[in-house]
């Protein structure tokens, strides 16, 4: 047993290192792609301070890395003696050297140091003005176990699970949480900013290309942290307003998402297909409209989950992890203790041709 | 006469098992920390094997997500508080008195009750798995998630009960060894002539004894919200949920230096005898080790930068943190220093010190980017941040403590352990730390948070998480491999000589293992590396074999049964706290019963004559 183990040890260390130097150096290029939630990408302002700044730190610790290891592994096959090698000189220290490796990375320290500082100071304060020229647009993040609302006070709307943004305009976010900690992060933007029950945090960006980029709760919130995410749909200023238009013409529906004034011509009631209408009598009977608005304007106090104003349209439900498909909402509604353990929604027994009606009904919120 | 002399040919009569239940001698008790530790390692190893599994590919589902919680917590507490933390007490227990002279520590009967508290806690805080209700709470306990309301179960109970016995344990072992090494060097061992094993072991106390009473505070409050309603941390009483925070890093940050400064200390005993040269720069490694320290106090906020403190603390802990890197950067270049121009021989303690610093430099160097706040913002609880703090306590303490594993064991059991086995098993580990972990960086960059039970498809997460797994196993490997020659040793291993190193410090001046009584005649130093000097001064490179004594006259104190009997009081008025508070009278009887068996305990203790029990010559 011992000895074929001595025959593979005798001389493996160039070759191990080399090994070893290959799982470091392919590790960094394997990857397989696209990064969706890197924070080696950015995508706003803020990121991209906060990126110059990481990579500084990168070429310094590279440098740094190559030199001091360097200098060991040279030591290693330099100085590598046998057992009965004479006594070598005992050299107990050097005043003058370790002077110098004191402050030479005192100075590197320092190159890191004021980069930093400059980066803290910029980031720290909310721009007064966006770069557009408008004032910054507020949003409101509310963290809930285990999902985000947002708040829009100068729309007077409010959605969950996708936070709109036009690009171009700063967003001046005022966050807090309603239960336990949470940590907003939007990789892609900015970086992760705790909310707590009893204080406001901030956190801004600008964003400065289209699309819908995911983020996640990065500070651990219960059992279901781990399926808390989001996303952040940044839209040009037009669509962003286009937006901000529809939840704006929920107000015409009151909270259950009914029209202010109930339909009485029969010509539109003929045209709401029966499946549909089933739906919006089961959300007002089995509870659903106990917690969930339907309505993005002034909610009802009280809704204690998510807004569901334009659920049809959005890209994921339960917190990012399921496509927004019907089989899946039928499956969320269905069983949500099954698709998400501890899920605070509560739902009465229903047949599956129930679910499939308020599946039909939940897709015309658009 | 009831002076002890304990006498090879006239064994004790008490069995083995009473033997160790009532020992006082720091070896015993040292061995005992080492094994105890060894297995809640091996729990813990366990442990972060299922979470591997789990994350191999995206939406895993081996477990579920209450019982990832509950591993990835109690894979944190056990490894920081049952593995590395003890497996440093081993080495103090077992060694601080060798190598300053000593016959035992200055408080044997309490050096024994930290370890029947350590043990028994640890014990307690695993028995939670078995009512299902293991702490889920992170290692951290976040308030208000920590709170009953929205932690009702008894898991936090658990861990919130089970830190404070532990923190009993270290505490009154900080006193003890700090009392030690100030008060029981031999004569002529003068401060700066002290091993630096024992100088890191002198700081890592004053960390102990200075940041341990923060948490034991702060557990405290956790435990009154939790127990008798009170609302330190819970906002609807006025309380604030970010005091938890600053409270428990206040202690979280010194206790990182706890669980590393020994390691720095035991690489600093095992560079210089492996590359027969003196450590470079004594003065300086003192220093910076104390200065690491100190500043170990001021830099807690930088675990909290997502918490929005603001630009000014942000700079703060900011430019604090970073200074650390100055003194941590000395020691590496003393460390390298050491080795410069020395005759380096690769024996298996040496391979693992040198790992120590090769991988302790990665660590190091993603800490400094983390002191970076803005940077921060983006790597905090990502896995960028699991691979950085895994290179310094795994890439860290772990190969320092395996490296003192090795270097001590002859000393420790009087036989060798293998070479070659030796060899294989830092190469395995060598390779399986850099698989697990190196990925971890690019993880986290890429997006990947910690603490969660799955990740989704199409982040880009898997090539990452499938190599972390495939390391984790093979890490998993090197430990079978460890153990096996730790078996291989116990069955047939060489037999240890008194010095199989050269060494230079005490504890090699003496027989492998150690006669009861350590030295049998006290030493007197005259110089920083004494033995060297002993045999500088023979003009030989080992000195001839110690020959064994009778002991005759030597005093020892006697075994005892209280410090095992406090340790169960202790444990039994910490569980009367675990359910909500429900009797007239504040306390219930669980703790009352406690606290009387902790109380007899403690007198029967004081008033217990030193010898009591000790075999008479």
């Amino acid at each position: 047993m011992i000895r074929p183990l001595r025959n593979l040890t005798r001389r493996p260390y160039p070759l191990l290192l080399l090994g070893a130097f290959c799982v470091l150096a392919i590790s960094g290029c394997i990857g397989d792609g696209p990064y969706p939630q890197s924070t080696l990408d950015p995508k706003g302002d803020y990121a991209e301070m906060v990126d110059r700044l990481f990579r500084i730190t990168v070429y310094l610790a590279t440098g740094v890395f190559i030199l001091v290891e360097g200098a060991l592994l040279w030591a290693i096959f330099r100085f590598r003696g046998k057992p009965d090698d004479p006594e070598v000189a005992q050299v107990h220290g050097s005043t003058t050297v370790e002077i110098i490796w004191t402050v030479i990375p005192a100075l590197v320290l320092a190159l890191v140091a004021v980069p930093t500082v400059k980066t803290i100071l910029e980031t720290g304060k909310v721009p007064a003005t966006s770069p557009d020229g408008q004032a910054p647009l507020k949003v409101e993040v509310i963290g809930h176990q285990w999902w985000w609302e947002f708040r829009y006070p100068e729309y007077g709307i409010t959605t969950a699970g996708e936070m709109h943004v036009p690009m171009g305009r700063t967003v001046d976010l005022r966050m807090k949480t309603v239960d336990v900690v949470h940590s907003f992060w939007v990789p892609q933007f900015a970086g992760k900013r705790d909310v707590f029950p009893n204080r406001e945090t901030r956190l801004w960006f600008t964003a400065n290309a289209t699309g819908a980029f995911p983020g996640a709760c990065a500070e651990f919130c219960g059992l279901q942290h781990g399926r808390m995410d989001f996303y952040t749909v940044v839209a040009s200023p037009e669509d962003f307003t286009a937006w901000v238009a529809t939840r704006q013409a929920d107000s015409t529906l009151n909270p259950s998402g009914l029209p202010m004034t109930p339909v009485t011509d029969s010509a539109t009631l003929a045209m709401i297909p029966a499946q549909v209408a089933e739906g919006e009598k089961l959300f007002l009977t089995k509870g659903c409209i106990g917690c969930h608005s339907l309505s993005a304007m002034t909610p009802m106090k009280g809704m204690t989950g998510p807004n569901l104003s334009g659920i049809g349209a959005r890209r994921m439900i339960a917190s990012g992890w399921l496509e927004n498909t019907d089989e899946n909402l039928h499956r969320w509604i269905k069983t949500p203790q099954l698709v998400k353990q501890g899920v605070l929604m509560v739902v009465p027994e229903m047949t599956d041709a129930e679910v499939d009606a308020l599946v039909a009904y939940l897709r015309t919120k658009q | 006469m009831t002076t002890t002399t304990l006498d090879q040919a006239h064994p004790a009569k008490r069995s083995t098992l009473v033997e160790w239940l009532t020992t006082v001698d720091h070896k015993k008790i040292g061995i005992l920390y080492g094994a105890s530790a060894f297995i809640f390692f091996l729990l813990g190893g366990i442990e972060a094997l299922i979470i591997r599994t789990q994350l191999m590919g995206p939406n895993g589902t081996l477990v579920s997500p209450e019982f990832y919680n509950q591993l990835f917590t109690m894979h944190g507490t056990t490894m920081i508080f049952l593995g590395v933390m003890p497996l440093s007490a081993m080495f103090f227990n077992f060694f601080i008195p060798l190598l300053i002279g000593a016959r035992d520590v200055a408080f044997p009967r309490l050096n024994a009750m930290s370890l029947w508290v350590f043990l028994l806690g640890g014990l307690f805080m695993n028995a939670s798995f078995l009512l299902n209700a293991a702490p889920n709470g992170g290692w951290f306990g976040y308030a208000p998630l920590s709170s009953r309301q929205y932690s009702p179960g008894l898991n936090m109970d658990f861990w919130v009960i089970g830190l404070q016995i532990l923190g009993i344990a270290s505490l009154a072992a900080g006193v003890n060894f700090f009392t030690t090494i100030l008060n029981m060097r031999a004569r002529g061992m003068t401060l700066m002539r002290m091993p630096m094993f024992v100088w890191s072991t002198l700081i890592t106390q004053v960390l102990v004894l200075l940041s341990f009473p923060i948490i034991t505070v702060a557990l405290i409050m956790l435990m009154v919200d939790r127990t008798f309603g009170a609302s330190f941390f819970s906002v609807g009483g006025g309380g604030d949920p970010l005091l938890w925070q600053h409270l428990f890093w206040l202690f979280g940050h010194p206790e990182v230096y706890i669980l590393i400064l020994p390691a720095f200390g035991i690489v600093s005993e095992i560079l210089p005898v492996f590359s027969r040269k003196p450590l470079f720069g004594y003065s300086a490694m003192v220093f910076s080790m104390a200065f690491i320290a100190f500043l170990g106090f001021g830099v807690w906020s930088h675990h909290m930068f997502a918490t929005g403190m603001g630009p000014l603390a942000d700079t703060f802990f900011s430019l604090a943190t970073m200074l650390i890197a100055v003194p941590t950067g000395v020691k590496i270049f003393n460390w390298i220093g050491t080795t410069w121009g020395g005759s380096l021989q690769l024996r298996t303690p040496m391979l693992f010190a040198l790992g120590f610093i090769a991988m302790f430099i990665i660590g190091g160097l993603s800490g400094v980017m983390h002191s970076v706040a803005p940077a921060d913002l983006q790597q905090t609880d990502t896995y960028f941040v699991v691979a950085h703090f895994h290179y310094v306590l795994f890439g860290g303490s772990i190969f320092a403590l395996t490296a003192g594993a090795y270097y001590w064991w002859p000393k420790m059991f009087g036989t060798m352990l293998s070479e070659s086995i030796g060899k294989v098993h830092f190469w395995l580990m060598l390779a399986g730390f850099n698989l697990t972990f190196f990925p971890m960086h690019f993880a986290g960059l890429l997006g990947m948070p910690r603490r969660i039970y799955a990740y989704p498809a199409g982040l880009g997460f898997e090539v990452y998480n499938m190599m972390a797994t495939a390391g984790a196993f093979l890490l998993a490997i090197s430990i079978l491999v460890f153990m096996y020659n730790m078996w291989v040793s116990a069955r047939r291993g060489e037999p240890a000589p008194a010095d199989p190193w050269g060494g230079a410090t005490l504890e090699w001046s003496i027989p492998s293992p150690p006669q009861e009584w350590n030295f049998t005649d006290e030493p007197i130093v005259t110089d920083r590396d004494d033995l060297w000097a002993q045999k500088r001064a023979a003009g030989v490179r080992t000195l001839p074999e110690p020959a064994l004594s009778d002991g005759k006259g030597i005093h020892l104190p006697g075994p005892s049964w209280w410090p095992l009997i406090v340790a169960i009081g202790i444990l039994i008025f910490f569980i009367g706290f675990m359910v909500p508070h429900t009797y007239a009278f504040p306390f219930g009887p669980i703790t009352i019963a406690g606290f009387l068996l902790t109380t007899v305990g403690i007198f029967k203790w004081a008033y217990e004559p030193p010898d009591a029990n000790a075999t008479h010559h």
